[in-house]
């Protein structure tokens, strides 16, 4: 289908995008567009105005200060996956980057749209918990920081209030024991995922899961275990225990904490745990 | 909306609507060898170059274009970029209805611009994001991984 009508505007900065905002009834932030105008064509939304966030020149970019990587938001997902510094540094990243979605929609796709977007099932939001990551915001009150912890409110429900904007998304650079693990299980390539985990080892591990339940949800019950120097087989035993798994078309909630065992004791076996 | 864009080669100034699509653009100016197909960046059949990357035309509004250079596979076809591929696929029979054949040969283009020696598996998952209802994917991976090694043993 073709959307509805609508006005598009392509701001410079940050600041006339937020006022563009303001002034406008029913506006949205154009990131990648990959989500947005797909669910524009589908008519599953109608806003009157667009505002194109996407070439302003201060949201691109991945670069270190001290110790975190900065990559703005509209950096896109083709551009995180080729980026050495995230290879270097958070290699969950690159490794997680790979399954979402195709390679045209990763070349125009934006780290910073995926996070705003929150769908339940997509990877960077897991990924932006496993990594402690921080949201840089920008709005009509000014600029914030939300903890990705904060950050995920529920399906396509985020921290973000009324005008705005992601503008980067900061992470500390983890220790160089802290060892990254990803994996999914979906239907076929670039597919959501059925039941997906994004975890960091080291001596404060965090085991998330995502495509579980309508955020991305932390196994803190596993990640104490795996803490403690518990075995495998304990640690999966734990793996989705006080978590909240809903079903989808997908699988039953049943389904899914047997699809996340598996995931966990993948990954635990790929770092030498019995 | 006025915009100014590098089509095929070629500066071009165009009155858009901004809900209109790239895709549907480059077909109201008869270049129909893109395709609209799902309209919600599932079938790759509407796949463009903008700026050297291979996007989804249904997934980007023709004012998102403006000042970029985009080409289609009329482009491509008609410089030479991808004569051997158009072969491979004709040779082979890696197209039975063609809908989806333009995004296919602008996918393969660049993947092995990226990877010159891809496995088979390499050439599946870049292609995974396009479909082909007549479900003719053996042969366009035979094709595309017969031109990878014509063009290594070049």
């Amino acid at each position: 289908m073709k959307p509805p009508a609508f006005d598009y505007v392509r701001p410079g900065t940050v600041a006339e995008a937020v006022a563009a905002h303001a002034a406008a009834s029913d506006a949205r932030y154009l990131a990648g567009g990959q989500s947005l105008l797909a669910a524009l064509n589908l008519r599953l939304d109608c806003p009157d105005l667009l505002i194109d966030i996407s070439r302003i020149a201060a949201l691109r970019g991945i670069r270190r200060e001290e110790d975190q990587i900065v990559i703005g938001a509209m950096t896109r997902h083709a551009e995180v996956a080729a980026d050495p510094l995230v290879s270097q540094h958070l290699p969950l990243l690159t490794q997680a980057v790979a399954h979402v979605a195709h390679p045209a929609i990763r070349n125009r796709g934006t780290i910073g749209g995926s996070l705003a977007l929150a769908d339940p099932a997509a990877e960077m939001p897991a990924c932006a918990v496993a990594l402690s990551a921080r949201m840089q915001v920008t709005g009509p009150g000014g600029a914030r920081t939300i903890a990705a912890d904060d950050f995920f409110l529920g399906t396509y429900q985020t921290a973000l209030t009324e005008g705005e904007i992601l503008t980067a998304i900061t992470i500390p650079i983890p220790e160089s024991t802290a060892r990254p693990g990803f994996a999914e299980l979906a239907r076929r390539k670039g597919d959501y995922a059925m039941t997906g985990l994004a975890m960091m080892g080291g001596p404060a591990p965090r085991i998330v899961w995502f495509a579980l339940s309508d955020r991305p949800v932390r196994a803190r019950q596993a990640e104490a275990a795996l803490a403690e120097g518990q075995g495998a087989a304990c640690v999966v035993d734990l793996a989705t225990a006080g978590i909240p798994v809903e079903g989808d078309q997908n699988a039953s909630p049943a389904v899914k904490r047997h699809y996340a065992r598996v995931l966990l004791s993948r990954a635990l076996h790929a770092r030498g745990l019995s | 909306m006025r915009i100014a864009l590098t089509l095929n080669g070629e500066d071009i100034a165009a009155e858009v609507e901004p809900r209109q699509s790239l895709v549907d653009m480059f077909r109201s100016l008869g270049l129909t060898g893109t395709h609209t197909g799902c309209e919600h960046g599932v079938c790759g059949a509407c796949s463009v170059r903008v700026d050297g990357q291979v996007v989804r035309g249904c997934l980007m509004l023709a004012v998102q274009a403006d000042g970029l250079i985009v080409e289609t596979v009329e482009g491509i076809s008609q410089s030479g970029e991808i004569a051997d591929l158009q072969a491979a696929f004709h040779r082979l029979n890696a197209l039975q209805c063609g809908f989806c054949t333009a995004g296919m040969l602008l996918t393969a283009q660049e993947l092995l611009t990226m990877n010159p020696a891809p496995s088979r598996e390499a050439i599946r998952e870049h292609l995974s994001g396009n479909y082909c209802r007549c479900t003719g994917y053996q042969a366009i991976v035979d094709a595309v991984a017969g031109v990878a090694a014509e063009r290594l043993g070049r």
